[in-house]
Parts: structure tokens; C-alpha cells; sequence
């Protein structure tokens, strides 16, 4: 567990967004900002990924995808909205295409605000959603000791 | 003959940072058939125009792509400035053409690193984006942002640049232009590397030509065409020759993409020193009416812009067709007949900007 509390796994995912910020989540990962140098590592695999990163609002294709890759990632994990279309819908509000930001779809743990968001807000967002991880493991390991105590199985690993 | 299978491939796929999906049809290892369905990035902006002024515009179309984002600002710019026949300063031109010259220069530095992360060669893939990492420095002194700048409006740019600035752009493309050289060495002349690409996707002109390809796709089958040739922005006055390859191959589509770097960089030299004085934008006055199609050469390839005014200021449509849009094609007629391990290299050859394509 020590290892996991500085070195999570990222999933990134565009929900609509222009790819502003992807660069810019990638960014985050290569040279100058290098995160990967903590061990944060930018996983294809939503099986293995502890932090979802995800970039632009919703549209009605996108909308079954987000929820499936949720639905995969194990317990607990973190969603981080990356960039103002993921928290509201930003400039596309009004599209008709657009429902909203990812908060409409899936719950939404980070918000990081910019357009695009710069790497130093995305890597501060990851520092928040580590704090979270933490804590959210914290309540999980609690929940699953009452529920082993109580003599119940253990559900909800994949919710 | 073998049984056939289905293989989705995306939307979400570690090769693409950006969404598509693909239905491949295989019989064994062997892709022979590729069903691109997309939409997972339609936002439906080309509507916004209605509901927009047509200079407030400018934002929008801007954030039709985060990686070729200043060339669709321009594009429509342009667009707008020939309908209302609004003549921008000597200086604004030069402008814009440095700046869709360093744009030019992260989106194939960037394309380079997508490259070497599907190759599994991830030092290569750092390696290109720590260059590419310098040309956003140099943007974000200059325009104040990083991949998404807004500096320009009809009539002109937005922000002037000083001489400090200019020099350290051009200490900065020097940097670059010598730290290029190991990194396309390793492109070019390393064995894994050319082992993936060399004979990869072979497209020949007449059927290039026939499908549509445009930019670096088609240039790399031995056709002559860059719509810079048809002289908008400053290029009429700078020494520009499209570069030009016979191979067709994926290998072709690298080493060409390599050597209009190094274009860029001979372009942003030269504009830089003719760079005239005065003033960055005449003012705009009414609204425009008419209608024109301006074309222009994004990394990509060339990109089509249309407006069609109503002399309110909103205006009745927008229509943009995109190098991807283009691409797809070609790109769905190379991978039949390839090996599904191939798969993401030929979608990445075409450069594929997803976002762009779906607006």
C-alpha cells in the first residue's frame, strides 16, 4: 500500500475535449514536468489504473464509454475533470451535442479549472486526488473489515 | 479460406490519447477489412456560429483543436478578412506565419513521439517531447499560452512581439535544430526503427490522389502539392518548396515529417529577420457579407474553410474539412491486407487528429 500512495496509476480518457489539454496530460508525464519519475504511469488498462483523468465534456457517444471505464477500475479510484469542458462544459455548454461536464455522468472527485490546463494544474490535481486515494482507502479497508467481522462476503470490488 | 473475427479496436486505446473507434475484420493474423465509426468527440461547434458574434468566434474555432489550434484561428481569419476584403498589416502576416510555423513544429514533434510510443521505443518518445517541450516555451513567452494562444482576430493579431522575444525564439530554434539531429538519426538510421516502418503501408500517387490524401500523406507518395504554394500569410515572400518523397511508405511519411522540421525551422529564420515594423491590426468596422472558401496548410495537411455571411454579425454557416477527414480513406484502404500488429502504426502515420474530424 505504501507504494501505491506515491505512485498511482493514471487512465486518461477524452470524453469531447479539442486535445488541448490530452497534450497537455501527456505533457505532464514527459520531459520537464516528468511525473513518471515518482511512478505515476500513464496506464491503457482501466483494470490497473487508480486515477481517472478525464478531458472535455459529454456527448451522447461518449457518455456509455466514460461509464464503463468507471465501472472497470477497481476500488478505490479517483476521477480528476481535467480542464474547464470537463468541469462544466466550458465553451461547448451550449453545443447540442454536449451534456454537460463529466459531473453529469460519473462522480467527479478533482476539479482543475484552465483552457487549456496547464501541466502545474494537472499535476496539483493528481497531488489532491493522491490525498483522497488515500483517504478513500482508508474508509474502504474500514468497510470491508465490518463487513469480513459481520461474516459477509467481500462485493463491490468492481461496482 | 480462415475463419473471420471481429476485433474492436478503442475507443479507449493506450496508442491514441484521443477516441475512435474501428471495427477490424480479420481472417487469422491478417486485417482485411477496417470499419472506422466515429462521433465520440462531436461537440457540434460549427452550429455555435449561429448563435456567436462573428469576431467572438474566433475562440471557438480555435478550440476545434488543441494541437493545430492557431492554424484554424487563422484559417478563419482569413476567411472572414477576404469576405469583408479587409487587407491586415505587413507585420500581422509575418506574425501569423512564424506562429503557424512553430506550430507546425510542436505538432510534428509531438506526432514524432506518438510514433516512437507505438514502436515501444519510449526513450525516443521522451526524447521528442522534451524538444517540443522548448517551441511551447517559446510560445508561452511570446502569446502567453502553451497550446491554446487566441492571438488572432480579423484584422490582424492580438499581440505584438519584442526583440528579446525574437532573439530567444531563434536561440531556441538553434537549440532545436541541434538537438533534432541525434533524435532523427535514431529515426532514421536505427534498425528497430526502420524494421517497423520500411515497406509499411505503401500508398502510390495515382491512388492518393484518387482517395483524397492530403499534407505529409501525400506529399510522401511523390505529389507536389502544399497549399502554403497559394500564398496566403507571408509566404509568398519567403523561400518555400514543398518537400517532396517518392517512397509512399510509412518510413517516407517519417523522414518527410522530419525534413519539414527542419523547413520550419529555415521559414521561421527567414521571417523572423524580414520581420517588418508597424502596425499588428487595422481596425474592423460592419458586418461581413458573402461568402468565400480559404485554404490552408495545417500539419496535417490542407485545410478547408468556408463562411457564408449574411451582413448581420452572426453569421449563416461555418464549414470546416479537415486534413483528417481526408485521410481516413487512404488510411482505411492501407490496412487491409496488413497485420494487426501493424495496426497502430498505420493509423498513426496519417497523423490522425480526431478532434479536428469531428469538431
Amino acid at each position: 500500500m505504501g507504494k501505491l500512495a506515491k505512485s498511482p496509476w493514471l487512465l486518461h480518457y477524452d470524453g469531447s475535449s479539442c486535445n488541448g489539454c490530452d497534450i497537455e496530460v501527456l505533457a505532464c508525464l514527459t520531459p520537464v514536468y516528468d511525473i513518471e519519475r515518482f511512478g505515476i504511469i500513464n496506464t491503457g488498462d482501466p483494470f490497473q489504473a487508480d486515477i481517472l483523468l478525464i478531458t472535455g465534456g459529454i456527448n451522447s457517444q461518449s457518455e456509455s464509454v466514460v461509464k464503463q471505464i468507471y465501472s472497470q477500475m477497481p476500488n478505490p479510484k479517483v476521477v480528476v475533470a481535467v480542464g474547464i469542458c470537463a468541469c462544466t462544459g466550458g465553451v461547448f455548454k451550449t453545443c447540442y451535442n454536449i451534456k454537460g461536464g463529466v459531473d453529469t455522468v460519473i462522480p467527479v472527485d478533482v476539479y482543475v479549472p484552465g483552457c487549456a490546463a496547464r501541466p502545474q494544474a494537472i499535476i496539483d490535481g493528481v497531488v489532491k486526488a493522491l490525498e483522497l486515494l488515500e483517504r478513500k482507502r482508508a474508509d474502504y479497508a474500514a468497510q470491508k473489515k465490518t463487513a469480513e467481522g459481520e461474516g459477509g462476503t467481500d462485493s463491490g470490488t468492481y461496482q | 479460406m480462415a475463419k473471420q473475427s471481429i476485433v474492436p479496436f478503442g475507443p479507449q486505446h493506450p496508442v491514441l490519447p484521443e477516441p475512435v473507434h474501428l471495427d477490424l475484420v480479420l481472417e487469422d493474423e491478417v486485417v482485411v477489412g477496417a470499419v472506422p465509426s466515429i462521433g465520440f468527440v462531436h461537440r457540434g461547434l460549427e452550429k455555435l456560429v449561429e448563435t456567436k458574434d462573428y469576431k467572438d468566434y474566433v475562440y471557438i474555432a480555435e478550440r476545434v483543436c488543441g494541437i493545430c489550434s492557431f492554424g484554424h484561428g487563422m484559417g478563419y481569419c482569413e476567411a472572414i478578412e477576404r469576405v469583408m476584403h479587409i487587407e491586415i498589416p505587413p507585420r500581422a502576416k509575418y506574425l501569423r506565419t512564424i506562429w503557424m510555423e512553430m506550430s507546425r513544429v510542436h505538432s510534428h514533434l509531438l506526432w514524432l513521439g506518438l510514433l516512437a510510443d507505438a514502436l515501444g521505443f519510449e526513450s525516443l518518445f521522451m526524447q521528442s517531447w522534451r524538444l517540443r517541450e522548448k517551441i511551447l516555451d517559446q510560445f508561452d513567452r511570446m502569446t502567453g499560452g502553451r497550446v491554446i494562444f487566441s492571438v488572432n482576430t480579423p484584422g490582424g493579431v492580438l499581440k505584438d512581439v519584442d526583440d528579446e522575444m525574437l532573439r530567444s525564439l531563434l536561440r531556441a530554434v538553434d537549440e532545436l535544430e541541434r538537438e533534432l539531429r541525434p533524435v532523427a538519426d535514431s529515426f532514421l538510421r536505427e534498425y528497430t526503427v526502420g524494421s517497423r516502418l520500411h515497406g509499411l503501408g505503401v500508398l502510390k500517387p495515382d491512388q492518393a490522389v484518387e482517395l483524397g490524401a492530403v499534407g505529409p500523406m501525400l506529399r510522401a507518395s511523390g505529389v507536389r502539392y502544399d497549399a502554403r504554394m497559394l500564398g496566403y500569410g507571408a509566404y509568398p515572400e519567403l523561400e518555400f518548396e514543398p518537400v517532396v518523397l517518392t517512397a509512399g511508405d510509412s518510413y517516407a511519411r517519417c523522414e518527410l515529417r522530419l525534413r519539414e522540421l527542419t523547413q520550419s525551422f529555415a521559414l521561421i529564420r527567414e521571417a523572423v529577420g524580414k520581420l517588418p515594423a508597424g502596425p499588428i491590426a487595422v481596425p474592423v468596422k460592419g458586418n461581413p457579407d458573402g461568402e468565400y472558401f480559404m485554404r490552408i496548410e495545417q500539419p496535417r495537411g490542407e485545410a478547408v474553410y468556408y463562411v457564408r455571411a449574411n451582413g448581420t454579425k452572426f453569421l449563416d454557416r461555418f464549414r470546416l474539412r479537415t486534413p483528417t477527414t481526408s485521410n481516413i480513406p487512404p488510411m482505411v484502404s492501407l490496412l487491409k491486407g496488413c497485420q494487426l500488429a501493424d495496426v497502430p502504426l498505420l493509423i498513426l502515420t496519417i497523423d490522425p487528429c480526431i478532434s479536428c474530424t469531428e469538431r
